[in-house]
């Protein structure tokens, strides 16, 4: 039996890289994703919306885990393969774009509709509005929430060691089963998430700041 | 030729009608006041004229722009007609400076350095040069207000609507908007302006609107509709203790 030692630490720090690379790319296209969803769920056209909010709804309604065993079983069983860390990464994503779209479609909806009229009576087009008016302040009011969603997605990426993606709660079963020092490693394992997390809130806090430049409320 | 006419104008919201077939001629240069009740109709057809509330019928026409709900033809129309609100609605993440500049450079392609000598002479006239750089709730409600007419101004709009805009400053802050309100009319600028300061329209404003119920129930020179009101309603308004 081997002990907890250099090698394993090593092999946890290596699977908590993986959590991050995981939580950077379910994020990075989720974000795109759910910011197109966000804007198109308050669109003028009723059709837009409607796929839209029917997009959140349903992706809110379903475990990640159930879209997670789709992209992956699923998929094979109709013959296409998919690699775990293409399978991992989608299913995130799906579930980040449903999330922040609802997240910044309040923030954006928090932005006091006189903004609106005001940058439509300076004659700014929609896309325009949105830039340089709406989605400026929406920023500063959708950040604490979305990196508290982010903080979240850190912990529940945790989730693709079923379809045998190793990260870092798999990686801590592993050595788990191979040293039987469940206190010693999955306390490493613990103080490995906080370090990703922590310094994320702090980030958040830090950019509030920066971002309500000239705004005292 | 008139700069703004309003041809039997009606709106409903629902089965509510807050305008019921409002007529109303402004030539170049005039300074018009809307005076009446809180639910007369007063902002709604100032509203009307830069379309941001559509109406159902009849028509309006402003700085050679017809008002229809069509975007395209809406951004033409606010490129040509400035409006201020009682809540000066600036935008609070841009300074004072940035929220002049922006629809000059974005919707009118005003190069940069042009924007900021605009941007400069709007304050100017405003008397608020040094603002340039701050935010604007580092300022008071009387120089937001100033600030949001020179962001008007940087425009160069044909038309200039203001929509109560004192309604939310107390009495000393009034008065530097009226200045700066009443040096524009000097300037010769053609405004309409939805006020509960009645010494400023009589003193001001060539042109008095008094709206009741959705119509305009009395209209004439300042002087007349202030000095010899005709129907019972206008002398009610006009006694009821408002300035």
């Amino acid at each position: 039996m081997t002990t907890f030692g250099w090698p394993e630490f090593m092999f946890l720090l290596r699977s908590a890289g993986w959590t991050l690379v995981l939580t950077a790319i379910a994020f990075g296209i989720g974000a795109v994703a759910g910011g197109a969803i966000a804007i198109l769920r308050l669109a003028q056209n009723s059709v837009l919306r409607i796929i839209a909010s029917t997009y959140i709804l349903v992706i809110q309604s379903i475990p990640v885990l159930m879209i997670l065993l789709l992209s992956y079983y699923g998929l094979t069983l109709v013959g296409i393969k998919v690699p775990p860390l293409v399978a991992a990464s989608a299913s995130l994503a799906i579930y980040v774009s449903a999330y922040l779209a609802e997240i910044w479609r309040g923030a954006i909806q928090a932005v006091p509709m006189q903004q609106w009229e005001a940058s439509a009576s300076l004659a700014l087009s929609r896309p325009q509005q949105y830039r340089y008016i709406i989605l400026p302040q929406a920023l500063s009011i959708s950040l604490p929430p979305t990196v508290g969603f982010l903080v979240q997605l850190v912990k529940n990426t945790s989730i693709v060691s079923v379809v045998g993606f190793i990260e870092l709660s798999r990686a801590g079963q592993l050595i788990n089963n191979a040293t039987f020092q469940p206190f010693h490693v999955f306390l490493v394992v613990a103080v490995l998430y906080f370090a990703i997390c922590f310094p994320l809130s702090r980030l958040s806090r830090h950019l509030e700041g920066v971002l309500n430049v000239g705004r005292s409320n | 030729m008139s700069v703004v006419a309003i041809d039997q104008v009606h709106k409903r919201y629902g089965a509510l009608e807050v305008l019921k077939g409002v007529s109303l001629q402004v030539e170049a240069g005039q300074v018009v006041a809307i005076i009446g009740r809180s639910g007369s109709g007063k902002s709604t057809m100032l509203r009307c004229i830069n379309g941001l509330e559509a109406f159902q019928s009849g028509s309006i026409t402003v700085a050679g722009h017809t008002v229809e709900q069509n975007q395209a033809k809406l951004r033409a129309l606010r490129k040509d007609v400035g409006i201020v609100f009682q809540s000066y609605n600036l935008f609070p993440h841009l300074s004072v400076g940035e929220n002049i500049m922006l629809s000059p450079r974005i919707t009118q392609g005003v190069a940069r350095p042009e924007a900021k000598i605009l941007a400069r002479k709007a304050l100017e006239r405003v008397g608020l040069a040094e603002k340039f750089d701050v935010y604007p709730d580092t300022l008071s409600g009387g120089q937001q207000q100033r600030v949001a007419i020179a962001r008007s101004l940087a425009m160069r709009p044909k038309v200039m609507l203001f929509d109560e805009v004192t309604s939310a400053l107390d009495p000393e802050l009034t008065g530097e908007v009226l200045l700066a309100m009443e040096e524009l009319a000097r300037e010769g600028m053609t405004m309409l302006l939805v006020t509960h300061e009645m010494s400023f329209a009589r003193g001001v404003a060539d042109k008095t609107v008094f709206m009741h119920q959705g119509k305009i129930w009395e209209m004439g020179a300042s002087a007349e509709i202030f000095g010899n009101p005709q129907t019972p309603e206008l002398r009610g308004f006009l006694a009821s203790g408002v300035k």
